[in-house]
């Protein structure tokens, strides 16, 4: 009798304990997030192309340009400029070959075929730092702030051991799903943007930042290559987007009493 | 004989701190005030209650947690951190402060990201 009654009062003293632990209440928050660079002495925004290479299935300049185009025009302030992109190969290789006294000009072909990795892209980077050409194009479209930078979208394959989920059926007919570990050779694409930010009052560089994304398929899985695109850039959006504007992000979190 | 024990076990910590008790109930009567007021979208005054609830038990990690979110909720971003942090230095094994301290860092981590980190 005195047993039972113990584990009468544990049991009643453990289902007290517990449900005091877990009062919880479920709640919708909204995080926001300040911008990295002050954009406020701006109205307009002008993204002005990229230095791309890698593979030739996406013309990552334009694509990239009319992304963050389409972006900035729903998700900023700032009004964004409707230009054609401007031809900063060209300009990347006047420049270079005005300094080197006229031997390094490559101009001729695509681009796409001239830069292959981010060693190729290493002379067209000094385009960024022409302040002249910059604060030129700043006048033009009113002293905008101008994007722009470079974007390498490259093939990649990767042979490794996964975690797999299979399916197993044991001898009374009953469905199990365990983790299988195979050897698999996979492909799908790297993503390597860097973001420019220019003051098109003075043509100085504001701002940079680089990103890396990847993606892995199955090697006979066949993904096109813009796709791939643009499941990367979707993940580095908010990233760029919270360098000019402020965001909030949603979400839920426990409170706790 | 084990009944007894137990008994007096469970006396003797009813009895032991009657102050850290009441330290407790005035701290979750300003935690329960919080969770009503942020209910309703108020949020600054939620963050009154919770600081005074930390305030008067250090210990309430709940209180601490709370905090974090509404800190969270206001963009204090370094507050909500250490709210955070010191909610689960309290409670390292509740899976509730863990599953929102893994969410604010999957934000905070995302926003302040650079070159390809």
């Amino acid at each position: 009798m005195t047993a039972r009654l113990a584990r009468t009062v544990s049991s009643a003293a453990l289902v007290l304990l517990t449900t005091a632990c877990t009062n919880y209440y479920e709640i919708p928050i909204e995080t926001p997030i300040r911008p990295k660079l002050d954009v406020s002495a701006f109205q307009r925004v002008l993204v002005a192309g990229f230095i791309s290479g890698g593979t030739d299935d996406v013309d990552a300049n334009l694509e990239t340009t009319r992304l963050l185009r389409s972006q900035l025009r729903t998700k900023s302030e700032l009004r964004v400029i409707d230009t054609d992109v401007l031809p900063l190969m060209e300009v990347a290789n006047e420049s270079n070959s005005q300094s080197s006294g006229g031997s390094a000009a490559s101009g001729s072909g695509s681009t796409q075929t001239q830069i292959k990795d981010e060693k190729d892209l290493e002379p067209f980077e000094r385009v960024f730092a022409n302040v002249e050409y910059w604060k030129k194009v700043g006048e033009e479209y009113q002293q905008p702030l101008i994007v722009t930078g470079t974007v390498m979208f490259t093939p990649h394959q990767r042979n490794s051991i996964v975690q797999r989920e299979e399916e197993v059926y044991d001898s009374f007919g009953r469905r199990r799903v365990v983790p299988v570990r195979t050897y698999m050779e996979r492909k799908g694409y790297i993503l390597r943007p860097k973001f420019v930010f220019i003051d098109g009052r003075s043509g100085t560089v504001m701002h940079s930042e680089n990103f890396r994304e990847e993606i892995l398929y199955n090697a006979n899985q066949t993904t096109p290559a813009l796709s791939s695109y643009f499941e990367l850039m979707d993940r580095l959006i908010p990233s760029f987007l919270s360098t000019l504007s402020s965001q909030k992000i949603k979400g839920t979190r426990i409170l706790l009493q | 004989m084990r009944f007894h024990a137990l008994l007096a076990a469970l006396i003797f910590t009813m009895a032991a701190s009657p102050l850290a008790a009441d330290t407790r109930s005035d701290a979750k009567k300003q935690v329960e005030f919080g969770i009503s007021v942020a209910q309703k979208g108020l949020w600054r005054e939620a963050i009154y209650r919770w600081e005074r609830a930390t305030e008067i038990d250090p210990t309430y990690a709940a209180a601490h947690n709370n905090l974090a979110i509404a800190y969270e909720h206001e963009g204090e971003l370094d507050k909500a951190r250490a709210a955070y942090e010191k909610a689960l230095q309290l409670e390292p094994n509740n899976s509730y402060i863990k599953q929102n301290y893994e969410l604010f860092k999957e934000i905070n981590d995302r926003t302040t990201r650079k070159d390809g980190q």
